[in-house]
C-alpha cells in the first residue's frame, strides 16, 4: 500500500495540492486516499472553490444589516428593496479562460453568474461588466476585446438580459492577464428566494441541463495557478457555452422554484457536479450518495475523475420538495430539459459517489468544504513605497491645458464605450431607465411599482497599486458616489477580489490591506458585503519573470431609487444651469490618469479619502435630485475635476464657463486634473440656486459655484483660473471628437 | 383586442410585447406556447415577439416557423387576422413564408443595439395609420440578422404597392432600400426589425412606438 500512496503523494500537485495539504488529507480521513479522492479534494480546496488564502481575510468585512436578505455563503447575496421585492446580486470572475479563448471565456462567464442569480429564485434583469486589458494599440488587447465583447454579446443578447454598465479600462499590467468580470442582478418577490441546499434525508437529487463533456476539465485547478506560454495548452479547460440551453434552464428553474416544486437549486460551476452537490451537503449538514453511472454524457468512455470535475456548461442540481418530484419531472420536461435522478440525501455525513456498483469516493463532507486556511504576514514590495513617495513637485506644468483635456478625454480608459454598448441588447426585457453611458450608473425600473434598481461596477486599479487600502477603500467610495449620482441610495456591495499570487508576499499585503479598506468603507457607507469572488494568480510567467496584475478589488454596488422617475443622468439637458462642486477640489497629481498619460509617471499619494465627507456629499447629492434641484450629476474620476465637467457637456452642444479660484500654491493641473474621492458636480436648473445652497447648506455639504452652462458659452468649454492667471478653452466639438472615436479604431 | 404573443424556446421579447399589448390594446393580451395547435378563441392579433427562438440554430427563425402553432397562425392570417412580427419575429415570418424575402447577417456582421429614426412610409395601413405619412420616429433596434434582403422584382413589387411601411433613415444593417417593416399583400401582416414594444413609455426613453398599436386599436 505504502507504494501506491508515496506516488500519489509525488502527484499531488497535478491535483491542485501541495504535499503538505496531501499529509493534512490523509491524516483527517486516517487513510491513503485514491487518484479520483485527491483530485476532488484538490478541486475542493483549490482558491477558486475553497478560498484558501482569502477566506481568513474575510472576517473583517460587515455583512449584515437590515437590507440584507441573504449575505455571504449562497449563490448569491439578496438585498431588500421594499416593496416584497428582493435582488440577488453578485459578481464573478472568468479571467482565466477569457485570456486563453476570450469568447467562450467572456461568454460562460456571463452565463456562469446568471446561474448563480436564477439559482436563488431571482430572474436576471441586468449584467454589468468590468474588463480590463493591456496596450489598447497592441494585436493582442484587439483580440482579446474583440473576443470578450462578442463573448459578452453572443451569449447576454441570447438569453435576453440587458447587459446595462460595467466599465473598460486599459493598464498595461494586464497586457498578459486581462480580467473579465461579470456582474449580475437579479429580481424576485422575497417569498420565492431559493438556497443551495439539499434538504432532508431521503430527498433526490436531480441532474437538469447539458449532458456533461470533457469541456472545462480542471477548470478550477486550472485558475488556480498562474498563466503561462504553456497555458494556451489549457484551452480544454475553457468551457463553451450554449445560451439556448441556459434560457431554458433559466425558465424551467424559476417556474419550479415559484410553483413551490423544490427545495435546494444549485448551478454546476468550477469543480462541476463535485462543488454543487458537495456545497449543498455542507449546507444541509448531511450526507449523499450519487451514482456517477446516471449522469448523462455527451462523450463515451468518460471515467468518475471526467464526470466529477467538468465544468461543461449550463447544468443545475435541483432537490425536488418530497412528493412533488413527478410535478417536477413534467414541468422540467415542458422545456425539453434532460432531467435524472443521479442520487438521494442520507442519514450520515459522507460524500459518497458510486461507480460501477463500487464507492470510488468517500470522504467527509465537512473535510471537502473546509480547505485548510493560510494567513501570511504580507509586505509592501518597497518598489511601490518608493513610488508613493515619489517627490512630484519637479513634473512640468504642460504649457497646453486644452491639448491635455482632448488628450485625456481620448485616452481609451476614458473615451465613450458606445461602441462596446451598441453590441449588446441593453433595452430587452425593457426595464431600462437609462442606458449605459448616459449617467454614473444603470438605473432599472421594477416593472408595476414606483422603485428603481441601480448598479455599478468599480475600482481604480492605480490607486489599489499605490496603496491598496486606501485604493480599495476609494473603489467602494466610488461606487457609492455613482450610485448617487442617478439619484440612488447605496444599499450593499458584492466584491471581486482580483489579485496576483498570494504565495508572493507582496501580493498577499495588497490583498490583505484591500480587504480592510473594503471593510472600512463599507461600515462607513453603511453598505454590508452579500458575496464576492476571489481570483487570484493573475500572473504571467515569463522566463524567470513574474508580472503580476495590478490589484483590482472590482466593487459592484446595488442601490435603490425609491422613485425611479427621480433620476438624473451625467450629460447637462439644454438650458441654463449652474453647475456645482459638492465636495472637495483636487490637491495634487498623485495617483492620477493625468500623471500616467501625461508624464509617464505612475506615482504619488492617493489623495486621502475622509469618509465623513464622503458621507455627506453623497447625501447632499442624492437630496438634490429627490428634491428636483438637479438636472444632472457626475463624480469625478479619471481624469478628475476637467474630465467630469466636459463629459457632462457631451449630450448637447451648450457650452460652459468655469472658473476655479483657488489659491496658486496648489498647482493649476492638480485642480484641473487631479483625482478626488469625494467630488460631485451637480447642475442646478437657473433660478433654483438659492434653494440648493440652502439645502447643501442644511446638510452640511461643503459646496462651490464653478460656473454656468448656458448657450452663451458659444459651444466652448472655457476654464479661467484668476489666481493663477491661466485662462483656456476648448470647443465642445472638439471635446466630442476626442471621446467618441478611440475605442470605434479599438473595435474591428 | 384580443392579443396572443407567442413563445417559442428563446423567445426573449415575449413579455415585453405582452406588456406593451396590455398596456396599448386594452389589456387582453396572453401568452400561447408553441406547441399548440390553436389560438385562443376570438384572437384578434397574433404578436410574434423578438429573441432567438431555438438558439438561431439553422437560420434564425427557421424552426420557430415550423413549429406547430405556426400552422393556426398562418390561417388566423390567411382568414385576414393580424400578425405583427418584430425582430426574430420578422425573421420567423419571413421563414414561414408569411412575408416575403429574407434577413440576413448585418453589412458590418456586429449585433447593434441603438435608437433609429424610422420614416412612416405608408400611413395608411393597420399597422401605421396612428402615424403621418413621412413622419421620422424613433424605435430601438436589437439584432444581428437585420438586413432585408429579396429579389429585385419582389422588391419592386413591395414599393410599387406601398409594402414598405417603415424604412431606415440612416440604414443600420444593410438592408436593401432602407426597408425596417413591410406588410403582406392583404396588408394584415406586418414584419419590422426595430421593437415597437420598447418604445411604449416615456420613462424608458421613447414613445414613438406606441403608434403601431394605437394604429391597430383604431381600426
Amino acid at each position: 500500500m505504502t507504494q501506491p500512496t508515496q506516488h500519489l503523494r509525488d502527484q499531488a500537485a497535478t491535483f491542485g495540492l501541495s504535499t503538505e495539504e496531501f499529509d493534512i488529507l490523509v491524516e483527517r480521513i486516517g487513510r491513503e486516499p485514491n487518484a479520483l479522492e485527491a483530485a476532488i479534494v484538490g478541486a475542493m480546496w483549490s482558491e477558486h472553490c475553497g478560498y484558501k488564502n482569502s477566506r481568513p481575510l474575510f472576517k473583517a468585512f460587515p455583512t449584515e444589516g437590515p437590507q440584507v436578505l441573504q449575505g455571504p455563503g449562497e449563490n448569491a447575496g439578496v438585498i431588500d428593496i421594499g416593496g416584497g421585492y428582493g435582488v440577488a446580486f453578485k459578481m464573478e470572475s472568468h479571467n482565466h479562460p477569457s485570456a486563453v479563448e476570450p469568447v467562450q471565456g467572456a461568454a460562460t462567464g456571463v452565463g456562469g453568474i446568471l446561474r448563480d442569480i436564477f439559482a436563488m429564485g431571482a430572474r436576471p434583469f441586468a449584467v454589468l461588466d468590468s474588463l480590463r486589458f493591456g496596450d489598447p494599440e497592441s494585436p493582442r488587447t484587439r483580440f482579446l476585446l474583440n473576443g470578450v465583447v462578442d463573448g459578452i454579446s453572443h451569449y447576454g443578447n441570447a438569453i435576453g438580459v440587458p447587459t446595462v454598465g460595467g466599465e473598460t479600462i486599459f493598464h498595461p499590467s494586464y497586457q498578459e492577464n486581462p480580467l473579465v468580470n461579470v456582474m449580475a442582478l437579479g429580481l424576485l418577490r422575497h417569498e420565492d428566494l431559493a438556497t443551495g441546499t439539499m434538504g432532508e434525508v431521503g430527498n433526490q437529487i436531480i441532474y437538469v441541463g447539458s449532458k456533461t463533456g470533457r469541456d472545462g476539465l480542471g477548470g478550477a485547478v486550472f485558475s488556480s495557478a498562474d498563466l503561462s506560454a504553456a497555458s494556451q495548452a489549457d484551452r480544454p479547460a475553457v468551457q463553451v457555452g450554449d445560451p439556448f440551453m441556459e434560457k431554458l434552464l433559466l425558465e424551467a428553474t424559476l417556474e419550479a422554484i415559484q410553483a413551490g416544486l423544490v427545495a435546494g437549486v444549485q448551478d454546476m460551476g468550477a469543480a462541476g457536479l463535485v462543488s454543487s452537490t458537495c456545497e449543498m451537503a455542507y449546507r444541509a449538514g448531511l450526507g449523499i450518495s450519487m451514482n456517477l453511472n446516471d449522469v448523462p454524457t455527451r462523450e463515451t468512455g468518460m471515467v468518475p475523475m471526467e464526470l466529477c470535475l467538468s465544468e461543461s456548461q449550463e447544468r443545475m442540481i435541483l432537490v425536488p420538495v418530497p412528493g412533488k418530484e413527478q410535478e417536477l419531472y413534467d414541468l422540467l420536461a415542458k422545456w425539453e430539459l434532460d432531467v435524472v435522478n443521479i442520487g438521494q440525501v442520507e442519514d450520515h455525513q459522507n460524500y459518497r459517489l458510486v461507480w460501477d456498483g463500487e464507492v470510488v469516493c468517500d470522504l467527509p463532507v465537512d473535510l471537502l468544504n473546509e480547505a485548510p486556511k493560510y494567513t501570511r504576514e504580507g509586505v509592501e514590495n518597497p518598489d511601490i513605497i518608493a513610488k508613493r513617495e515619489m517627490d512630484l513637485s519637479g513634473v512640468e506644468m504642460p504649457a497646453d491645458l486644452g491639448a491635455v483635456l482632448t488628450t485625456l478625454l481620448s485616452h481609451p480608459t476614458i473615451a465613450s464605450k458606445k461602441p462596446i454598448f451598441e453590441r449588446y441588447d441593453h433595452q430587452v426585457m425593457t426595464n431600462t431607465v437609462v442606458v449605459p453611458g448616459a449617467a454614473d450608473a444603470a438605473v432599472m425600473r421594477v416593472r408595476g411599482t414606483q422603485i428603481g434598481v441601480a448598479a455599478t461596477s468599480d475600482c481604480n486599479p492605480r490607486f489599489v497599486y499605490l496603496d491598496p487600502y486606501t485604493g480599495a477603500a476609494a473603489a467602494v467610495a466610488e461606487a457609492a458616489r455613482n450610485l448617487a449620482c442617478v439619484g440612488a441610495t447605496p444599499l450593499a456591495i458584492t466584491d471581486n477580489l482580483n489579485f496576483g499570487n498570494p504565495h508572493d508576499l507582496g501580493v498577499y499585503y495588497q490583498l490583505q490591506q484591500s480587504v480592510q479598506g473594503i471593510a472600512d468603507a463599507c461600515r462607513a457607507l453603511n453598505t454590508p458585503v452579500t458575496g464576492g469572488n476571489v481570483s487570484l494568480y493573475n500572473q504571467y510567467v515569463e522566463g524567470d519573470q513574474k508580472v503580476a496584475i495590478h490589484p483590482t478589488p472590482t466593487i459592484g454596488m446595488v442601490g435603490v431609487l425609491p422613485d425611479v422617475t427621480r433620476h438624473v443622468g451625467q450629460h447637462i439637458p439644454a438650458g441654463p444651469h449652474s453647475l456645482y462642486l459638492l465636495g472637495e477640489l483636487g490637491q495634487g497629481i498623485g495617483a492620477s490618469q493625468y500623471l500616467g498619460t501625461v508624464h509617464g509617471l505612475e506615482a504619488g499619494q492617493v489623495p486621502a479619502l475622509d469618509l465623513e465627507l464622503h458621507r455627506k456629499v453623497i447625501d447632499g447629492t442624492l437630496a438634490l435630485i429627490r428634491e428636483g434641484l438637479a438636472a444632472a450629476a457626475h463624480d469625478t474620476a479619471e481624469g478628475g475635476l476637467g474630465v467630469a465637467v466636459a463629459e457632462m457637456l457631451l449630450g448637447g452642444t451648450q457650452g460652459a464657463g468655469i472658473t476655479l479660484d483657488a489659491p496658486a500654491e496648489t498647482r493649476a493641473d492638480a485642480l484641473l486634473f487631479g483625482e478626488t474621492h469625494s467630488s460631485v458636480l451637480v447642475a442646478v436648473p437657473l433660478g433654483r440656486e438659492t434653494a440648493a445652497e440652502a439645502r447643501l447648506s442644511e446638510l452640511g455639504v461643503p459646496c462651490r459655484l464653478l460656473g454656468t452652462v448656458s448657450e452663451e458659452s458659444g459651444e466652448r468649454l472655457t476654464f479661467a483660473l484668476p489666481q493663477h492667471s491661466l485662462n483656456f478653452s476648448v470647443s465642445t466639438a472638439a471635446l466630442k471628437q476626442a471621446h467618441s472615436q478611440p475605442l470605434r479604431d479599438i473595435l474591428a | 383586442m384580443k392579443t396572443a404573443v407567442i413563445q417559442f424556446p428563446g423567445s426573449n421579447c415575449d413579455t415585453d410585447a405582452l406588456e406593451a399589448a396590455k398596456l396599448l390594446l386594452d389589456g387582453d393580451a396572453q401568452f400561447v406556447w408553441h406547441t399548440e395547435t390553436e389560438l385562443p378563441e376570438g384572437t384578434e392579433l397574433v404578436f410574434i415577439p423578438g429573441g432567438f427562438s431555438y438558439g438561431d440554430h439553422l437560420r434564425s427563425g427557421a424552426i420557430a416557423a415550423r413549429s406547430p402553432i405556426m400552422k393556426a397562425v398562418g390561417a388566423h392570417a390567411e382568414a385576414g387576422g393580424y400578425v405583427l412580427g418584430v425582430c426574430n419575429g420578422f425573421q420567423v415570418l419571413t421563414e414561414a413564408g408569411l412575408l416575403p424575402g429574407a434577413l440576413s447577417r448585418n453589412r458590418d456582421l456586429h449585433f447593434h443595439c441603438a435608437p433609429v429614426h424610422l420614416v412612416v412610409e405608408n400611413a395608411d395601413t393597420a399597422f401605421s395609420r396612428a402615424y403621418d405619412k413621412g413622419q421620422v420616429i424613433e424605435i430601438p433596434i436589437a439584432h444581428g440578422e437585420g438586413n432585408y434582403y429579396a429579389d429585385a422584382e419582389t422588391i419592386g413589387r413591395l414599393e410599387t404597392e406601398g409594402r414598405v411601411v417603415f424604412r431606415y433613415k440612416d440604414n443600420p444593417n444593410g438592408s436593401l432600400n432602407d426597408i425596417a417593416g413591410i406588410v403582406n399583400e392583404g396588408g394584415n401582416v406586418l414584419g419590422m426589425m426595430p421593437h415597437p414594444e420598447r418604445a411604449v413609455e416615456l420613462l424608458l426613453g421613447s414613445e414613438d412606438g406606441r403608434g403601431v398599436f394605437e394604429s391597430l386599436k383604431a381600426k
